[in-house]
């Protein structure tokens, strides 16, 4: 008996140091990313169907100096300079920028949505806040990033992006400057060489298109985006891959085409979106005259619905007229039979609800400091498209493909769900308890299903082998919804239809944009 | 033994036995060959919270609470040689919005407690009390669900040290203990804390914690005040208006009373009950918790020593 407790002792004891030897550093899913190394060059791809631009041509980039004058010397110098002192720190961020300009200034965008994913804590008096562009840094801090303004920031930093890049392949082809480490041979380069001309650079193409849209989109945080800028023309220098004049020319090229999105972004009537009470209340008192329960916030104080005129911003993919026909019919009536039997399947399902389908609630749930559902589809294209080792401007071409389909799904649903006012299920029977949060808009019909089937429609045009994989994914999102019993089945069916539809005009434009 | 609310679920690893019986945070010993063993039931409640150090309350979710139905027992290797173990199920819920409550069981709770000293000194006794800990969820309920998760999904490990002194019937207990918390999984591939991680790990803060307690104590009753400090080693806080999150730093400071009444003259049976209130605190509930519970001892042993009662005098 004494045996079996010292025994015991000891192996208490060796768990304990066991457990307390487990390391506790949480390495991130891409911090270790190989660097890119694009399988085809893309060279012809200034003559791809610009998005914004009529033609790579509307912005000017100047010819660059000759390789063997005293100018480009001295740059190549300054490499070498870096190179004979770097530093632990500087090799790090050469390999983390070395994963691609594209994919590391989605993931910093995902960071900084996901930061500003939270929305305003009411006022003593029972009202919200609203952040203020022109006050970023005041509580409440601007913006607050809800799925649809992420959607759109998404969209407009893409398309921009892929813009910069068909110009800079323009000018690049036009130019055809070769990298610093062809035109000499002892500079020592730290990622993957290519036959690409350098001039302008790709990475500072990136760098600047998305650091000018930044200013717009989450002018609060300057300094976080500022530093990594530097860091990564910095490490561009460093890596042998770039002289300062390919970053330059990159950088005032991507400025140049951000502010012909910034013209359109000031135009798109996003900035209108919240509405005003006026506007709220002639939603409500229009869902009544149709003799329906209006949807009301859950929240308590009543917070004013998110976005209700989201519906009416610019998409990129069709026009105005275009969205609304994509709007689906009505849900069930709220007094009807069919949504007394909708609201019991709702009561039902989170009533016997299990671990897996609460796993599965909360891996799309995608809430509040998340980067949203939109970036969760970033996130899942980013994983597949390292693996395809696309050039830069194929990498933003097919995030722009998908974020465009991201937006425009937004706007459609968003239309939806204000045109028909629907309730929450817990707003009809206040039994239903969820299992997740109660987004601040109406039920009909699921933002995440209209999503994700837009989403899993285009990436699995991209990435066709995954085609089904992604359907069953976006089918996953969606009936997450009704699990964490804030969706009737009925505005998951709809949102996977009508994002289906969404995600088609992409697939036609990727068809006919002349990179297959 | 009380289970304390929510956000201060975490405490639920290092004072899962805090209460009067025979426990890891207490200074007495099973004898040899017997072993205590009891149900108890707790009930916890916070309507105020601290978000940082901002005091506040939620209207979406009015109050939280919780309750817990636990096992525990004690068996005397020797008289300076007890293993602990406790097991609790849990159940909570929020009195206001439309967040559904969780319940299950939580995690299995394991101690060894050694007295290597016993000494009379000066006019009383002198006691010193090693005690080394083991928590390891038994199931797979959800830890990123706060503040209604039944617990933090956290394996821990636990060391302890405490000393007793004890002049006839009055007593002073202090202890100190570090507790070891190791990361998690959660159900999504990236949270934010103070910035993104793309992972589904999540670091956990280490913690601490500090016990003092004194009272009354002989065989037939003890009666004690305890005040707790639960500290976290690191963790951030809960950002304006957001949902709290397992790695918070999550810090509270309890007070509370116990007793314990030998009910049987056998001394076979005893009930116990206590309360406690936080009254500071970090990202965690203002919570208040009351508790009661039987204790039953089995004797094993050939001989029949004086039960249910402190091994020392």
């Amino acid at each position: 008996m004494k045996k079996i407790f010292i025994f015991s002792i000891i192996a208490v004891a060796s768990s304990m140091l066991v457990i307390s030897s487990c390391r506790k550093d949480v390495v991130g899913n891409t911090d270790f990313v190989a660097a890119l190394n694009p399988s085809k060059i893309d060279s012809n791809a200034g003559t791809w169907k610009t998005i914004l631009l009529t033609d790579p041509t509307d912005v000017t980039v100047a010819a660059p100096v000759a390789t063997n004058t005293p100018d480009y010397i001295a740059q190549i110098n300054e490499i070498k300079s870096f190179q004979a002192n770097i530093s632990a720190q500087q090799k790090a961020a050469v390999q983390y920028w070395s994963a691609g300009a594209v994919f590391r200034w989605n993931e910093i965008l995902r960071e900084l949505v996901a930061k500003h994913n939270l929305a305003p804590g009411a006022n003593e008096n029972g009202t919200y806040p609203s952040p203020s562009a022109s006050n970023p840094l005041q509580y409440p801090l601007f913006p607050f990033s809800s799925p649809p303004y992420a959607a759109r920031a998404y969209a407009y930093v893409s398309a921009a992006q892929y813009d910069a890049l068909v110009a800079a392949w323009h000018y690049k082809k036009l130019y055809n400057r070769p990298a610093p480490y062809l035109v000499d041979a002892t500079i020592n380069v730290m990622v993957p060489k290519s036959t690409l001309p350098s001039y302008p650079s790709e990475d500072a193409v990136v760098e600047g298109v998305t650091v000018e849209l930044l200013k717009l989109l989450f002018p609060g945080d300057q300094d976080f985006i500022q530093s990594k800028a530097e860091e990564h023309k910095r490490a561009r220098i460093i890596a042998g891959a770039n002289v300062r004049s390919d970053l330059e020319a990159g950088e005032a090229l991507g400025k140049a085409v951000a502010l012909k999105y910034v013209t359109r972004a000031r135009g798109d009537r996003a900035a209108a979106a919240a509405g005003n009470q006026a506007v709220w209340t002639q939603i409500e008192t229009d869902c009544a005259a149709r003799g329906e329960t209006p949807w009301m916030s859950l929240e308590s104080p009543k917070r004013p619905p998110m976005l209700p005129l989201f519906g009416k911003v610019k998409c990129f993919l069709f026009d105005s007229l275009t969205a609304i026909s994509l709007r689906p019919g009505p849900p069930a009536p709220t007094a009807s039979q069919q949504m007394k039997d909708d609201l019991n399947e709702v009561l039902q399902t989170v009533n016997n609800s299990n671990r897996e389908k609460i796993r599965i609630v909360h891996f799309w749930a995608d809430g509040a400091n998340t980067y949203t559902p939109p970036g969760h589809w970033n996130a899942i294209a980013s994983d597949d498209f390292i693996q395809k080792n696309f050039s830069e401007v194929r990498w933003a071409r097919n995030m722009a493909l998908l974020n465009m389909s991201l937006l425009d799904a937004a706007i459609v649903c968003w239309d939806t769900k204000f045109y028909y006012f629907n309730p929450r299920p817990s707003q009809l029977n206040p039994a239903i308890k969820t299992l997740t949060g109660i987004p601040n808009f109406p039920s009909y019909m699921s933002g995440h299903s209209t999503f994700s089937a837009a989403a899993a429609s285009i990436l699995g045009h991209i990435v066709s082998e995954k085609a089904s994989a992604y359907q069953a994914m976006a089918a996953e999102a969606s009936i997450s919804r009704l699990y964490g019993g804030i969706h009737f089945r009925a505005d998951c069916d709809s949102g996977l239809v009508v994002g289906k539809r969404v995600g088609a005009f992409a697939i036609q434009r990727a068809r006919t944009d002349g990179a297959e | 033994m009380k289970k304390i609310n929510i956000l201060l679920l975490a405490l639920c690893c290092c004072c899962a036995f805090d209460s009067i019986a025979q426990t890891d945070m207490d200074a007495i010993m099973m004898d040899k060959k017997q072993f205590c063993v009891g149900p108890m039931y707790s009930h916890s409640s916070w309507k105020n919270y601290w978000e940082g150090s901002f005091k506040r309350e939620n209207l979406n979710i009015g109050t939280v609470a919780t309750s817990a139905y636990s096992v525990m027992g004690n068996y005397g290797v020797s008289s300076k040689l007890n293993f602990l173990f406790s097991v609790p199920y849990i159940q909570t819920s929020a009195s206001a919005g439309t967040m559904k409550g969780m319940k299950g069981i939580q995690d299995l709770s394991l101690f060894v407690k050694w007295m290597p000293i016993e000494k009379k000194w000066g006019p009383g006794t002198f006691s010193l009390y090693g005690i080394g800990g083991l928590s390891v969820p038994l199931t797979n309920y959800v830890a990123d669900f706060l503040p209604l998760s039944i617990g933090l999904q956290s394996k821990t490990a636990s060391i302890r040290l405490m000393l007793d002194y004890q002049i006839d019937s009055w007593f002073a207990t202090v202890a100190a203990t570090y507790i070891q918390r190791n990361n998690i999984k959660i159900d999504r591939t990236m949270y934010y804390t103070t910035t993104t991680h793309l992972s589904n790990e999540v670091e956990m803060p280490n913690a601490s914690n500090i016990n003092f307690r004194a009272g009354y104590r002989s065989d037939k009753l003890i009666a004690e005040a305890v005040l707790n400090n639960f500290t976290t080693q690191g963790g951030f806080d809960i950002s304006k208006n957001n949902m709290p999150f397992p790695s918070n730093k999550m810090n509270a400071t309890t007070i509370g009373a116990n007793i314990k009444y030998v009910v049987l003259p056998s001394h076979d049976l005893a009930v116990v009950a206590g309360a406690n209130t936080a009254i500071a605190g970090r990202n965690v509930g203002q919570s208040t918790t009351v508790y009661g519970g039987l204790f039953y001892v089995m004797d094993f042993s050939s001989k029949k020593p004086v039960k249910n009662q402190p091994a020392k005098k």
